[in-house]
């Protein structure tokens, strides 16, 4: 054994050498330069420990799909005309698809033709002949409709990191989950309102025609014609706080939308107004020209997320794809309005799930009471250590310091996040490192006891515990992997620290005090140790 | 220094009936209390709603806090003081509905309690967790509960009684069954108690009793702690579950301690064994041990405890009760259990 006590000592001199390297870029504010070779990874902290917004979003999939079928509904109408298939009815059904009445039994031949060659992502079903003609159902195929739904997720997810890209916040962290959800981290931001109006907006941006034919007053009344519907300008007095609604008789057919906007810039007029301007690419500014030229003294409705923002009367044909929203906006909202704009529109609505704010002051106060905490633990463990053990307990205190570097360059060495369950987790495991020293010493006491020498003690000491201190740290092991696998947020900050604390813990306690007592009996030839 | 003199020899065997009949009572006080108050007082990890902490600049009535935010909507919540007397910190709970404005609650609660309070006031933090959500982490709380149990049981047959072979086929067919039941979209909670219930059986069938006297120890220390949190009228949050399940792991250390002994001691006795005086001798020679591996980390969780903060305070006293339940569990629950059913003779007829 002695032969490799060198070798041993070396390796926990290095092991503690590195631990305090990679804890140097923590505690340092700023590192010099020649440190551009070492580890740079800080410990990170959690949003529970230095406030921020965590959010939970559901993208509505199940809407963009019925909105898709829409779609393609109007799709087909059209490719029926100009193939010329004669046609009764085309509706959406209530299984993923769409129900079209052909005439004849030469429409429906050559109705599958058009469908192979247009609509692969549908499957074709002949249903029941009416009287009308015979009805055939195409529907989506469920890998399609997975497929639309993880794209609408993902494309949910770049929309909302451009959007908070534009907004401005260090080091957000995005992902998809399953079920078509987003989770969203937003550490240390000071307004979570402000952050989920401007995440929560499905911003779809709509130009509607106006129906300048009919009056507004008799839509109310129920008369609404086949081809508009009303849509309201809801507005916020600021001084008195009432809400105005203003109903507007707009053409259901949506004449331009914002998925051609390639830049939106907030203006300041000589009222001190707020606005937003936008502009089209070449394809949107030619839609919009055309738009203009053909409606001139007509109001174009301007329509976002189906609140009408101003109805302005087009005077005369617009070139050049450029178009101005005006309304009463503070200079955050004319702001917020220009980021979800130009960040685009998200494919469906969402729904927040989950929402869990921290204020900065919580998170500090969580990190002074920690350490406090950890201190008088620490203290009391480290002072019963000694006065139980003497020297013996000495030298497992040195285990103890080394254990706890080595969480911490853990968790900076696996980028882990330490949250407060994190930090509680640390204060446990101090309580819990000195568990297998005293299972070793309380062997070696016994071994001492039957009268063996403290050299044959030390040896048999630690051969008979070491199995039992990895069998008994084993089942916590188990059951901290489980909460890393099942527990979320601020629990797998837990996990991630009571694991590094349990395999560091059997490396110091089991195998660096080992180095120490070899010392003592071997080297030195100790007969007696304070145990 | 030594607190537990080596020749001790007390006799917790014979004292079992006592302890166990100690344990029910305490247990099913702990019942009783939970099913007054109509099952675990879940925290809205686990439910849905709002929980809302604020502090305001010195301390007020909770009628007057009311008051304060109705505008908000809020007054139908429950509102409770936390922290030390003097802090004038406060919880906030409330269902999810349709009044409160979600989107800006933040602001319009800081605005109606600076308004009342005065400038210092601060909405310190705000949680809302749909029903989806809180269904979602209860399952998972519960699957975790479960599959710890399950590879426990696993470890421990295989580690004390080479059983690997038979507890990982049992393992698996539980897993297998669970996951079939959830796909048939049965409830986690039942699944999860049928499952509980045939572990423990197939054990005693398939003489895990290894396994089955630590997972009765385990469940034992789990009853304890929800028992004390009724009591309490504590809430389970996911930091409480994670609690639940550390101990789970942890006092199983000093059963395992003890376990090791027994075998110890069973494999160097020759011949006829004593089975009560064999467990007996193990415990009062590991006493000492369980005592003071127990007793650190009963000494950071008490430092936890008192100094860690509102947010770890039901952490830590979940922690607390776990820990003196876990020695009590290893002494009087684990090692008595292992001798309870009698070495059955092997059949001859074969």
């Amino acid at each position: 054994m002695s032969k490799n006590l060198g070798l041993r000592s070396a390796i926990f001199v290095v092991l503690t050498i590195v631990a305090l390297v990679y804890l140097v870029p923590t505690f340092s504010k700023e590192l010099p330069s020649w440190w551009k070779f070492l580890p740079k990874e800080k410990v990170k902290l959690g949003l529970d420990l230095q406030g921020g917004m965590q959010l939970v979003l559901e993208v509505e999939v199940a809407k963009a799909l019925e909105s898709e079928l829409e779609r393609v509904a109007e799709d087909i109408r059209d490719d029926l005309r100009s193939e010329k298939i004669k046609y009764s009815d085309i509706k959406r059904n209530s299984t993923n698809g769409i129900d079209i009445t052909l005439l004849s039994a030469q429409d429906v031949k050559s109705f599958e033709v058009l469908k192979n060659s247009l609509y692969p992502d549908y499957d074709m079903a002949n249903g029941e002949k009416t009287e009308n003609g015979q009805v055939v159902s195409m529907n989506m195929t469920q890998t399609a409709i997975q497929n639309m739904k993880a794209s609408w997720t993902e494309q949910a997810k770049e929309t909302i990191w451009n959007r908070i890209d534009q907004f401005g916040v260090n080091e957000p962290y995005i992902t998809t989950q399953e079920d078509n959800r987003i989770l969203i981290q937003l550490p240390g931001i000071s307004d979570p309102d402000r952050a989920i109006s401007l995440i929560g907006k499905t911003a779809q941006l709509e130009f509607k025609l106006v129906d300048e034919e009919n009056s507004v007053e008799d839509a109310l009344k129920g008369n609404i014609p086949v081809d508009d519907e009303i849509l309201y300008n809801t507005e916020v007095d600021q001084e008195t706080g009432r809400t105005e609604r203003t109903p507007y008789l707009v053409k259901k057919r949506t004449s331009l939308t914002g998925s051609y906007i390639t830049d939106a810039k907030v203006d300041l007029d000589q009222y001190n107004a707020y606005s937003v301007s936008l502009s089209f690419n070449k394809k949107g500014a030619r839609i919009f020209e055309s738009i203009t030229g053909a409606n001139v003294n007509k109001r174009l409705a301007i329509v976002l997320d189906n609140n009408v923002y101003s109805a302005p009367n087009i005077n005369e044909k617009i070139s050049g794809g450029n178009a101005q929203i005006t309304g009463r906006f503070t200079s955050d909202e004319a702001n917020d309005l220009r980021i979800v704009l130009k960040a685009g529109a998200l494919p469906a609505p969402v729904t927040i799930l989950e929402r869990r704010t921290v204020g900065p002051s919580l998170g500090q106060d969580s990190i002074d009471q920690g350490i406090k905490a950890m201190l008088l633990g620490g203290a009391l463990v480290v002072l019963f250590m000694i006065l139980y053990y003497g020297f013996s307990g000495l030298i497992a205190v040195v285990a103890l310091i080394l254990n706890t570097l080595i969480i911490m360059a853990g968790l900076a060495f696996f980028e882990a996040t330490l949250t407060l369950p994190g930090l509680a987790g640390m204060i446990l495991t101090i309580g819990m490192a000195v568990d297998a020293n005293v299972l070793i010493y309380e062997r070696i006491r016994e071994e001492l006891r039957v009268g063996k020498t403290l050299r044959a003690s030390v040896e048999a000491g630690y051969e008979k515990a070491t199995i039992t201190i990895f069998d008994s740290n084993l089942t916590t092991l188990i059951t901290a992997l489980i909460l890393f696998q099942f527990g979320t947020g601020p629990v797998k900050g837990f996990a991630v620290t009571l694991t590094i604390g349990l395999i560091a813990n059997f490396i110091t306690a089991v195998y660096a005090t080992r180095v120490f007592f070899d010392y003592l009996v071997i080297n030195l030839n100790w007969k007696k140790i304070s145990i | 220094m030594q607190f537990i003199k080596p020749g001790i020899n007390i006799d917790f065997m014979g004292k079992r009936n006592y302890a166990f009949a100690l344990s029910a009572i305490l247990i099913i006080i702990g019942m009783v209390a939970l099913f007054m108050r109509g099952g675990p007082n879940l925290g809205v990890d686990f439910s849905e709603g709002w929980a809302i902490q604020i502090k305001l600049p010195a301390p007020q009535n909770i009628s007057d806090i009311r008051e304060a935010i109705t505008p908000v909507n809020l007054d139908e919540a429950e509102i409770q003081s936390i922290g030390d007397k003097d802090s004038a910190e406060y919880i906030i709970r409330a269902g999810q509905s349709e009044n409160i404005n979600s989107n800006t609650l933040n602001e319009d609660l800081l605005k109606a309690l600076t308004t009342r309070f005065g400038e210092n006031s601060e909405v310190r933090s705000a949680d809302m967790v749909g029903p989806k959500v809180g269904e979602d982490l209860r399952n998972k709380a519960l699957a975790a509960i479960f599959y710890s149990i399950l590879l426990i049981a696993v470890y421990i047959s295989g580690r004390f009684e080479q059983k690997w072979t038979i507890s990982i086929i049992m393992a698996v067919c539980f897993i297998v069954v669970v996951l079939l039941g959830l796909s048939l979209g049965a409830s986690m909670k039942w699944l999860i108690l049928i499952a509980f219930i045939t572990t423990l059986l197939f054990c005693w069938v398939l003489r895990l009793r290894y396994a089955m006297s630590a997972i009765l120890s385990l469940i034992h220390d789990t009853l304890i702690v929800m028992g004390a949190f009724a009591i309490t009228n504590k809430e389970i949050s996911l930091t409480v579950v994670a609690a639940i399940l550390t101990l789970i792991g942890y006092s199983l250390n000093d059963t395992i301690v003890t376990f090791d002994r027994i075998r110890e001691h069973l494999r160097n006795t020759p011949g006829k064994k004593d089975l009560a005086e064999i467990a007996n001798r193990s415990v009062n020679e590991t006493l000492s041990r369980t005592i003071l591996t127990s007793g650190t980390v009963f000494a950071v969780v008490v430092a936890l405890f008192f100094l860690g903060g509102v947010v770890i305070h039901d952490f830590a006293f979940a922690m607390l009760i776990g820990t003196i339940s876990g020695v009590y569990s290893t002494i009087f629950i684990a090692a008595p259990f292992l001798f309870l059913w009698k070495d059955k003779p092997v059949k001859k007829s074969r």
